[in-house]
């Protein structure tokens, strides 16, 4: 009851408080850190300022929620100051909209001043090598989304019982969080907020044994340091690094000089090689550092056809000499490494939607400091007026949450400039409104940050009987059921 | 769930009551009240207490903050500290020994980011010491701190995370930058390495 008529009462503020009349509508497409950021900062930089987040799903927070790993309570505390963000009298948030289908992106620019693209990088980059498409092949992404509950990925039951290995193709931070999870004593997952079908999954697991292949050497790795040593703290794992690839080079020594973060990740990396577990274990599980080598062909099982069995891998080594560039080259010399299951950890990749310009190559939109150019071509002055893009979309996946902190930032002041030359005016174009009914007339289910609410305080209620922090509904129908009921 | 509802109805009187100092005022107030316990522990009443008690605190009390969250604080010393803003601002303030920055720094309404609330899980509240003879007196970073600051934006042989410098009396005169997406520093008394 007293909720009600809070609720009420922010529902009251909210639509007449006194917010300059002739407003600068913005709309944020994506509700993940990048996009949080830009609302933040835009609300902060202009006063005048009235921002709505739109996402796909009914849930927000983007990777905090779908893309950080459940035993990282702590990198997911930043939805603190999202959730104050969206409760901003000035900010909205509506799930369960999306670019494209239930909103085309140049309805949106029509009906806001300022459109913001931020949602990120949902595909991935592919080998484009002999069978990519057998089953027990899988991108890491989707692995992610599997074990973290993100309701595309709720019936991807990857094969984690026909064999005691795994192969991850990659040695970046999600390749070690996908490893962490399959190594990890699930008694220790078990009090996170991973998803109860994935931790199901693990508790039955065969995996013993984990590759991570890597096409560069240790003093290249993709990793970050904290990563590594969580690593190397799991109980009962061995860590195999083979020596000889601890080995540096002239060329890698200069590298490392010049780069704190890799020489500190390879100094972690000698350490987990020379550290020997001082007791035998009940359970003990592996994972093996394959450096300088490349996969080749993913080879099909013999016994079940069409499945994944192992992968051919080439050794490389490493030509150029610019620090930071050297290339892995194929030696010509192959070696199989047999298992049953194949994580591709290679990179993310963002998805273009109708009359967005985007630059397949590098796999984002063209861009200068966040505003949107028409075509590739570089040229400044053919700018999409009122359009803009933030994190991966605009620079690529790579980076932490912190780093779209600073993309936001970059954006935010190229539509502040914008706005003091004129570029840019707030104007009669209807924003919130014009959406809703917009979206009204196609029978669109908008899923606002209340009924978000109520996902969340179902979420943690389900966990607290399990002892979890939250139990995340991991389907459509459960996701929509709480909001709407 | 209760500490939700609880802090959205502070949240709400503030909204109504105190104009435009919200932002800063339920940051602070989440800061103490609901930050850990989300996700590390279920909720105990007392902190839920405690963040309505700091909630009410900062809305009818003129005193300053760091006198409402503890009471030793106010016998202790201060120390003079300059933050050097995003925009180039500096801005003077009084902190209690025992503080971190990051604290002062939202009880002073300065904007420097604190995304895991001194967790030590993300590098948002990177600081660059301003002078490399403050920053000698400074304890050594943990590896974890050092892990964080591997990944902070524009790191120079002079960063910290604002979380983990606590005020002490030697420390009194430090000056600390927030780094900007759209500045560069020059550190007293170091001279830049080339990436």
């Amino acid at each position: 009851m007293k909720m009600a008529i809070f609720q009420a009462r922010t529902w009251f503020s909210r639509t007449f408080s006194t917010v300059a009349s002739h407003p600068l509508r913005v709309c944020v497409v994506g509700s993940g850190p990048a996009g949080f950021y830009t609302a933040e900062k835009m609300l902060k930089a202009h006063q005048e300022a009235q921002v709505d987040i739109i996402d796909r799903l009914p849930t927000p927070f983007g990777l905090v929620r779908s893309g950080v790993a459940p035993d990282h309570p702590e990198t997911k505390i930043v939805v603190n100051q999202f959730t104050r963000v969206a409760q901003h009298e000035r900010c909205t948030f509506f799930g369960n909209v999306t670019l494209g289908s239930s909103v085309t992106l140049p309805e949106l620019r029509e009906l806001y001043d300022v459109v913001v693209l931020a949602y990120g990088a949902e595909s991935d980059r592919v080998l484009g090598i002999p069978g990519e498409d057998l089953s027990g092949v899988y991108a890491a992404r989707e692995f992610v989304w599997w074990y973290n509950g993100h309701p595309n990925c709720r019936y991807l039951n990857p094969d984690l019982k026909s064999s005691d290995t795994a192969v991850i193709l990659g040695q970046g931070n999600v390749a070690l969080d996908v490893a962490r999870i399959l190594l990890r004593p699930t008694t220790e997952l078990a009090s996170t907020d991973i998803a109860s079908h994935a931790l199901a999954a693990l508790e039955d697991s065969s995996i013993r044994k984990v590759y991570l292949v890597g096409r560069r050497g240790p003093a290249q790795a993709a990793c970050t340091a904290k990563e590594l040593r969580e690593i190397n703290g799991i109980k009962d794992l061995q860590i195999h690094i083979k020596e000889a690839d601890l080995l540096t080079t002239p060329e890698d020594e200069e590298e490392m000089k010049n780069n704190r973060i890799r020489k500190r990740v390879y100094e972690l990396l000698s350490k987990a090689a020379t550290t020997r577990a001082s007791h035998p274990s009940s359970d003990p599980r592996e994972l093996h550092f394959v450096f300088f080598r490349k996969p080749d062909k993913f080879l099909e099982s013999n016994e079940r056809s069409g499945h994944v069995s192992g992968v051919r891998l080439e050794k490389t080594k490493l030509i150029g000499d610019r620090p930071g560039e050297r290339m892995a080259a194929g030696t010509g010399l192959f070696e199989d490494l047999g298992c049953g299951i194949v994580l591709k950890s290679i990179g993310y990749k963002s998805i273009p939607v109708d009359g967005l310009p985007f630059d397949h190559r590098k796999g984002v939109v063209p861009n200068i400091r966040g505003r949107v150019l028409r075509d590739t071509s570089g040229d400044p002055m053919l700018l999409e007026k009122g359009l803009y893009v933030c994190g991966w979309l605009k620079r690529g996946p790579t980076g932490i949450i912190a780093t779209n902190l600073y993309c936001a930032e970059e954006t935010v002041a190229s539509i502040s400039e914008d706005l003091k030359q004129g570029v840019l005016a707030s104007s009669s174009s209807s924003g919130r409104e014009g959406l809703l009914q917009l979206l009204d007339s196609r029978n669109v289910r908008v899923i606002p940050f209340g009924e978000w609410e109520k996902i969340d305080s179902e979420e943690r209620r389900l966990g607290s009987l399990r002892n979890k922090p939250r139990e995340k509904l991991a389907t459509w129908e459960e996701l929509q059921k709480v909001a709407t009921e | 769930m209760f500490a939700s509802k609880v802090s959205r109805i502070g949240v709400l009187i503030l909204k109504q009551l105190s104009g435009d100092k919200l932002t800063s005022i339920t940051r602070a107030g989440y800061n103490t009240s609901s930050c850990y316990n989300q996700y590390l522990q279920p909720l105990s009443e007392t902190k839920l207490l405690r963040g309505v008690i700091f909630h009410k605190h900062h809305l009818f009390s003129t005193v300053s903050a760091s006198d409402s969250s503890n009471e030793g604080i106010e016998q202790k010393e201060k120390i003079s500290v300059t933050f050097v803003d995003k925009d180039g601002d500096e801005i003077h303030i009084k902190v209690p020994t025992g503080m971190s920055m990051l604290e002062a720094a939202h009880e002073n309404d300065i904007d420097l980011e604190g995304a895991c609330e001194g967790s030590i899980a993300c590098s948002t509240c990177h600081v660059i010491v301003m002078d490399m003879d403050y920053y000698n007196k400074l304890e050594d970073p943990t590896d974890e701190e050092n892990d964080m600051l591997d990944l902070a934006f524009g790191l120079t042989e002079s960063s910290r995370l604002g979380c983990q410098v606590i005020a002490k009396p030697e420390l009194d005169g430090i000056r600390l930058a927030i780094p900007a997406a759209t500045r560069n520093f020059a550190v007293d008394g170091y001279v830049p390495k080339p990436h």
